[in-house]
């Protein structure tokens, strides 16, 4: 920005300039911008533009609540949509809001490094002529000793507290001592706001170059898991990573155990898995809730578990397969639900053609604790006494028809248009473990019991310690802004007689000036005061 | 254990309601504020000195007020006016005395409530607002042995006790119980230990920031109810200033708690450090709207009570955040009633 310098005119002054009215709109509105008023605004907006994200479902939290929200308001599912309700926190609005935000900040706090830069090269002002006119004011006293050994003395001192001191002599022997402390308000303030621009910036970051991904684990060798795309149940990359980029590991569950209250609740989690990692040879770890495993740029998270039958499925031909089910838990006793699907069922051994019409899907819930009482939920979510209650469905099981569709539900579409119909009972029908069940065209469903499955969440973010490194040095800015004071004092000290220097004599007067709202201010002047006086005479 | 934590802690509730009654009726009865007492002693002892016979002016002129040192000084005090006068501040110390018995009580809540869970007592949101409010208590007791002046501000302090633990004991009680897994970490104490501090002094903050406010509008001539409050509390600015250190203090604290330490953890225990869930959103919310009060109070042109508005807002966050939060809103931080990871 051009600074207009007070001159007295010129003889021939020159026609006044007119200012470019794009380049004055522009000024006027980056000033406005870099207000603290605008800046108050913004944060006030920020705050409120955060509300609906709590408010409404978020998809990149919540997916499934957001397809509950749309079929719950068909009207106004979509408009809100439109208007990224379901992602506030990626919407342009919301964006747009902490762009503006942090440009105001910079264009505030960057001509204020600039000063504060200046502030710290030069030397605190000489005292004002009119000491008694400052908020603090010490009036003059006596003292024996010669003036410049008494400022030299009265400067001693100050910078043993810490002050910025300097010493002058001016006209007719008087000597000035200018000190200023608290430099480290603005000092930290600024580190404050610079801090969380890196914030700011690392959270970027770590968004285009992390990526995450959920995944249901099973125990058993044949159930592991290795790290690519395609092996994820559900996986985001940020825009700057390639699949090729993730590390190399595979996982296998070895053993998961729980432990719970009496009451049900949950006492510990305790996962242990073989990990491979980069074709090395397998090692056994462990982990847990807030103990996650820690790989080469991955790190694995304990979400959740559950159940998964193993189910061996003998079919009109006398052909066996033997598959495990994840079943997901729907309450915290592990009630689970889900469906056993065997597309392979019942092709015939002579033409070894599969008939759709024959598929075979089993779809239920599986109770790790059923209650005496007959109820239709688990009543303690370890193995006491576990049942599997089934329906079997015979038809086409529809998963050929290349739409996407959950593996733990079956396709009600096909139900409902006759496709896949129901072939047994009106109740589900019991299956302890071990139990076999003989279904109405003699094929045999036999349950062999349970394995234990985690969902785990891997997860990367290669600027997750520099957000840390940001928030931390924002908070000791925050500190030491709030907890700062900047203030400044003046003595002045003059020979006793004018014009009579170094005869011995002289009288110390002093005042204070605090810079920033400091309410102890007089009580340290004070001090300072009656410091200087008892240095002066000792 | 679980039952003597809970008669302890309709012990702690009757005693800052008890506290409460005394600080009202110091208020209303008493010669209570040192203002007070400055505007009216002197006219008491003027009278006792100059004029026995004549009846006592109920609004003495303020060049008398101020003659009155001078002429008090020529006669000694008369006794009998002595107790009348000290009866307010009697109250008013029984009233701090009774908090301070109910801070015990309260501690006891506490400890007992851990002993019989055999944990630190901050796992669902009965025991977090317990917490807070023993902060808040124990940070008003320790300003005020600081700075007696402040003593009349005990009948909001209370006053905004009682309601919060009465909430707690109402709708948030939960039987005593153990923590769930996702709460066994080091990082439980940490986090829920700062956030608790940070939010026990943003509500001792809020009761001064409120008073300026009604202050404030008192000294505008304001007459309706609120502001007749203002009549007898301290003067604005100290409340004002009063407002602020108890933030600039608390900001800082609620900054690591929430938005550090929170974060800390929740990239242990569910992988990501911030995922914008419910919890997170109104602490951010918070953050943003106390971070709002602190820069309008720095800048010279924004009137303070515009700035004390800000901070009102700041507390009525916060209580969205314990309230509306945890009984509205699903989250990852749904520990008001245990169950899941």
């Amino acid at each position: 920005m051009t600074t207009v310098e007070q001159r007295p005119a010129p003889p021939a002054a020159p026609p006044p300039r007119r200012a470019n009215p794009v380049w004055a709109l522009l000024r006027n509105s980056w000033r406005q911008l870099t207000s603290m008023r605008t800046a108050l605004v913004l944060l006030f907006l920020l705050a409120v533009a955060a509300i609906p994200g709590s408010v409404l479902p978020q998809q990149p939290v919540s997916p499934e609540k957001v397809t509950q929200y749309f079929t719950q308001h068909p009207q106004l599912a979509p408009f809100l949509d439109r208007i990224g309700g379901f992602n506030v926190y990626a919407s342009g609005w919301f964006a747009s809001i902490y762009l503006l935000l942090f440009t105001s900040l910079v264009g505030c706090v960057l001509p204020r490094l600039l000063d504060h830069y200046r502030a710290l090269r030069t030397v605190p002002p000489d005292a004002p002529r009119w000491l008694e006119r400052l908020p603090q004011h010490a009036p003059a006293t006596e003292r024996a000793d010669d003036p410049a050994a008494l400022a030299a003395t009265v400067a001693k001192t100050l910078r043993r507290r810490r002050f910025r001191t300097v010493l002058r002599e001016r006209e007719a022997g008087v000597w000035t001592v200018s000190a200023e402390k608290g430099y480290l308000k603005e000092s930290g303030n600024l580190l404050f706001h610079f801090a969380l621009l890196t914030v700011l910036v690392g959270v970027g970051f770590g968004s285009w170059y992390g990526w995450h991904g959920n995944r249901l684990l099973v125990q058993g060798d044949d159930t592991g898991f290795c790290n690519s795309v395609t092996q994820y149940d559900e996986s985001k990359l940020g825009p700057r990573v390639d699949p090729s980029d993730l590390p190399n590991f595979c996982l296998k569950l070895t053993k998961f155990a729980a432990t719970y209250q009496s009451t049900g609740v949950p006492k510990s989690f305790e996962a242990t898995v073989a990990v491979t990692q980069d074709g090395g040879s397998a090692t056994s770890r462990e982990f847990t809730v807030n103990d996650p495993l820690r790989l080469h740029h991955a790190s694995v998270h304990l979400l959740g578990q559950g159940y998964a039958p193993v189910l061996r499925y003998t079919d009109r031909y006398g052909q066996t397969q033997t598959n495990v089910f994840p079943f997901l838990p729907r309450d915290g006793m592990l009630t689970s639900e889900g469906v056993a699907l065997f597309p392979d069922a019942n092709v015939d051994p002579k033409t070894n053609k599969r008939d759709e019409k024959l598929q075979v899907g089993f779809e239920g819930v599986y109770l790790p604790t059923v209650s005496a009482d007959g109820s239709a939920t688990s009543s303690f979510p370890a193995e006491r006494s576990p049942g599997l209650f089934l329906n079997a469905y015979r038809g086409d099981l529809g998963l050929d028809s290349g739409i996407p569709s959950s593996v733990y539900s079956l396709d009600q579409g096909q139900i409902a248009n006759g496709q896949l119909k129901k072939v047994s009972g009106d109740r589900p029908h019991e299956l302890k473990p071990g139990e076999t069940w003989t279904l109405d065209d003699g094929s045999k469903l036999e349950f062999l019991g349970t394995r234990p499955f985690i969902t785990i969440s891997i997860r990367y973010d290669p600027t997750s310690e520099l957000v840390l490194a940001g928030a931390v040095l924002g908070l000791i800015g925050l500190m030491l802004s709030l907890a700062g004071r900047r203030r400044r004092v003046w003595f002045r000290v003059s020979p006793l007689a004018a014009g009579d220097a170094g005869h011995g004599g002289s009288v110390m007067e002093a005042g204070g000036l605090p810079r920033t709202d400091y309410p102890g201010f007089p009580e340290e002047f004070e001090q300072l005061v009656k410091a200087a006086r008892d240095e002066g005479t000792s | 254990m679980a039952e003597l934590s809970n008669q302890l802690m309709v012990i702690t509730v009757l005693a800052y309601l008890a506290a409460m009654v005394c600080h009202a009726a110091e208020y209303s009865f008493g010669a209570r504020s040192h203002i007070g007492r400055a505007a009216a002693a002197p006219a008491r002892q003027l009278v006792g000195a100059g004029a026995p016979v004549v009846p006592v002016p109920d609004d003495p002129p303020p060049t008398v007020a101020a003659e009155a040192p001078a002429v008090a000084d020529e006669t000694p005090a008369v006794p009998e006016e002595a107790p009348k006068k000290d009866r307010g501040a009697l109250l008013g110390k029984i009233a701090v005395g009774i908090t301070a018995l109910g801070l015990l009580a309260h501690l006891g809540t506490l400890v007992t409530r851990g002993i019989a869970a055999d944990r630190m007592p901050w796992g669902n949101m009965y025991e977090f607002i317990l917490s807070v409010t023993f902060v808040g208590a124990a940070v008003w007791l320790g300003v005020l042995s600081r700075r007696p002046g402040i003593r009349h501000l005990g009948l909001f302090v209370t006053l905004v006790l009682v309601v919060l633990l009465g909430a707690a004991g109402l709708v948030a009680y939960t039987p005593v119980g153990p923590l769930v897994p996702a709460l066994h970490s080091y990082w439980f104490v940490i986090h829920v230990s700062t956030v608790i501090l940070a939010s026990g002094i943003f509500l001792v903050g809020f009761v001064p920031a409120a008073m300026f406010l009604i202050k404030n509008g008192y000294d505008q001539g304001k007459r309706s109810f609120p502001y007749t409050l203002g009549k007898r509390v301290l003067p604005a600015a100290t409340l004002e200033r009063l407002t602020f250190r108890l933030h600039a203090f608390a900001f800082p604290l609620f900054t690591f708690g929430a938005l550090i330490a929170g974060p800390l953890w929740a990239e242990a225990s569910w992988g990501r450090y911030w995922g914008w869930d419910p919890k997170e959103v109104w602490a951010f919310i918070s953050w943003v709207v106390y971070a709002c009060y602190l820069h309008a109070r720095a800048t010279p042109s924004i009137k303070r009570s515009t700035a004390t508005w800000i901070a009102i807002l700041g507390f009525a966050t916060m209580l969205m955040n314990l309230f509306g939060v945890n009984l509205f809103f699903a989250g990852l931080h749904s520990y008001a009633n245990a169950g899941g990871m």
